[in-house]
């Protein structure tokens, strides 16, 4: 019998040689007369074990890894096939810490199966929660996801079933769901790593909005920069419609609900939501002012749910198992698990499922085993490029939005930064004002002129021009962006400038 | 670009608008396909475009304009996007970007005299873990060393022969 191979095809795995490990994996097998069936899934989301090749044994899914195509020969000539001893072996990846000790809840599938097969995610409880949502009346749909306590995975940390209760009361004849999948945030890569690994779990996510809120159409906004996240959706969508579980008649229920996924054209801007439904209508991703709520007035002028990708994956679970169980983890006001992103100068940088309390400590020490250089860790980034910058003595605050708010930072996507003790903090600082002006729609003075004016006073600052004046009026002109922005690009800059000045002022004052 | 080049890539373009106008919300959707036909969008695209869509230039110019994706020149024959966002920042980006600049001899949004790379920032491939992060024609590399941007230009400029 064939024994399978189960090797990532997750665009980080495909960065570090994953398709020339298949390649030299199919050769060998053929070459030692041993059948092999290869299958290509999503990431473990252990980045530093990419690529990280499982084979099928009697005593579980053996993993090994990091695996170069230069190690294939040895891998086989060790016996790989039946899961045999190398140095790259890992036992099965609950034996791995990393892996054991997390909870995974959305990202229980990612990495196991294979993100093309329908009845692969069927097999490994696909669907049970669009089977049970159907049964169900919208309003009891949207009651169990209020339940939850699940909170918008984009940032905002909104309660979802809130917004999913507008929509669902709001009547029209025409609603959408929109999913926002531009995950521009740097440091983020969540999103990504799902639509890669496990797209049904989105698609099932969306089905259940749609059915509940009583949408009959869907888009998801994928950002440009994601060609193989591309790929899964449409694939995935394909087949979704081929099984009957999308199109104009949803298992038999006589319902509808169209999907499609739609490209951005790389700006960052379009992350914010009511940019992306301007941008989804084929117009300039200018922001909205709000008043109305998209939820009442979105695309096209309809009432529209704008969910991003993990709060929608999260959805098929809460209806599987119940709201409890989900409720049941985190703490606070912050519910179930929360996937946090490591990356940067780091030296065990992936994706990390946990209950909502642990410690930046834990996740950058613990999990990420400090950085990748070997020197000392001088600051961390969360939330992305609009996330505050924290020192080594803030490592202990815990993960949970009230937490961060109460430090003035943002737990944001959940993306961790590490940078080391060469980084300079005041260009780190006139970086982030930087990209707000490439990245600035326009609509609103403080963010179209205030960025670049704050990129030219840090630049006088850095040069040693009146620093104390300069430092003082960049603290005025963070004022003014963050009271007097449109939305959250300009609003939040202050957040990496402020953090900067506050906890790494000697990089201001010394840096030529 | 010849007249007659224009004239064979309007009716590219026409045949796009014609098969894409109905959708809702087409005008991006018709911009990538005509970028991912053409390689860039064409000033003489645009009036196609607007007929096509009842919009006027001047709202296709702006959208065009707007988004950073969108080019309106003809690209080299290799597109390199190098990623300038933090995590890969915090990875050794400045070094590689230096090295991309200097080695290729141009800087960002420009190509080599010889026609064969493109060099363009991005902000966050989604590989952050693996810092840092380039994407050569839609392929993905991570931990890109100088030395490897090297061979994966050597590798581009070998193919482009």
């Amino acid at each position: 019998m064939a024994t399978t191979v189960f090797v990532p095809k997750d665009a980080a795995a495909l960065s570090v040689g994953a398709d020339r490990v298949a390649a030299a994996l199919t050769q060998a097998a053929a070459a030692s007369g041993r059948d092999i069936t290869i299958v290509r899934t999503g990431s473990r989301g252990m980045c530093w074990l990419e690529p990280l090749v499982e084979v099928d044994t009697t005593h579980g899914r053996i993993a090994y890894g990091p695996v170069t195509e230069d190690d294939v020969p040895g891998l086989v000539a060790a016996d790989i096939f039946g899961g045999g001893a190398h140095s790259l072996r890992h036992g099965t990846v609950g034996d791995i810490p990393y892996f054991g000790s997390q909870t995974r809840i959305t990202f229980a599938r990612v990495g196991v199966v294979d993100p093309a097969s329908l009845d692969d995610y069927i097999a490994h409880g696909g669907y049970r929660g669009l089977a049970r949502a159907i049964s169900m009346t919208g309003a009891d749909v949207v009651k169990a996801v209020t339940d939850s306590g699940l909170r918008g995975r984009g940032g905002a940390a909104f309660p979802t079933g809130i917004k999913w209760k507008t929509v669902l009361d709001a009547p029209a004849g025409q609603k959408y769901v929109t999913c926002n999948a531009d995950e521009g945030d740097s440091g983020t890569f969540a999103d990504r790593m799902l639509m890669e690994g496990d797209p049904f779990t989105l698609i099932e996510g969306m089905t259940i909005a749609g059915l509940a809120v009583g949408a009959t159409r869907g888009y998801i906004y994928l950002r440009a920069e994601y060609p193989h996240a591309h790929q899964a959706l449409l694939t995935a969508i394909s087949r979704a419609e081929q099984g009957g579980y999308l199109g104009a008649d949803v298992c038999g229920t006589g319902r509808a609900f169209h999907l499609e996924v739609r490209l951005g054209a790389g700006a960052y801007i379009c992350g914010e939501e009511t940019s992306m439904l301007e941008s989804l209508e084929g117009k300039r991703g200018e922001v909205r002012p709000r008043p109305p709520l998209p939820a009442l007035k979105g695309l096209f002028g309809q009432p529209t749910i704008v969910n991003n990708v993990m709060s929608l994956a999260s959805v098929p679970a809460i209806l599987a198992d119940g709201p409890e169980a989900y409720a049941g983890f985190g703490v606070g006001r912050s519910r179930g698990t929360l996937t946090v992103q490591l990356g940067g100068n780091v030296k065990r940088g992936g994706l990390i499922e946990v209950p909502f309390g642990l410690t930046l400590r834990e996740i950058v020490e613990g999990y990420g085993g400090g950085t990748a250089s070997g020197r000392p860790v001088r600051a961390v980034q969360v939330g992305g490029p609009l996330g505050a910058y924290l020192p080594v003595s803030q490592l202990d605050t815990v993960l949970d939005y009230e937490a961060f708010g109460a430090i003035d930072a943002l737990l944001g996507h959940g993306g961790i930064v590490v940078f080391d003790d060469t980084v300079n903090m005041a260009a780190m600082a006139r970086y982030a004002l930087e990209f707000c002006a490439i990245e600035s729609c326009g609509k609103c003075t403080p963010c179209r002129i205030g960025s670049t004016r704050g990129t030219e006073i840090v630049d006088r600052i850095m040069a040693g021009h009146d620093r104390e004046q300069n430092i003082a009026m960049l603290e005025g002109l963070c004022e003014t962006l963050f009271y007097g922005s449109l939305c959250g690009l300009g609003g939040l800059t202050p957040y990496p400038v402020r953090s900067a000045l506050t906890h790494f002022r000697q990089d201001f004052l010394t840096s030529e | 670009m010849c007249a007659n080049d224009a004239r064979g890539s309007n009716a590219v373009v026409a045949e796009i608008v014609a098969r894409m106008a109905d959708m809702p919300g087409a005008l991006l959707p018709i911009l990538h396909a005509v970028q991912d036909a053409l390689g860039y969008v064409p000033e003489e695209s645009l009036p196609v475009i607007a007929d096509g869509l009842n919009l006027s230039r001047a709202d296709v110019h702006g959208v065009v304009t707007f988004y950073h994706w969108f080019r309106r020149t003809p690209p080299g024959r290799h597109i390199v996007h190098l990623c300038r966002a933090e995590a890969c920042q915090a990875g050794g980006q400045k070094a590689l970007e230096a090295h991309a600049k200097a080695s290729l001899g141009i800087g960002y949004h420009q190509t080599t005299a010889d026609g064969a790379v493109t060099l363009e920032p991005v902000y966050c491939l989604g590989n952050c873990a693996l810092t840092p992060a380039v994407m050569v024609d839609g392929q993905l590399h991570g931990r890109v060393s100088p030395s490897r941007f090297d061979a994966l230009m050597t590798e581009c400029r070998g193919e482009s022969r």
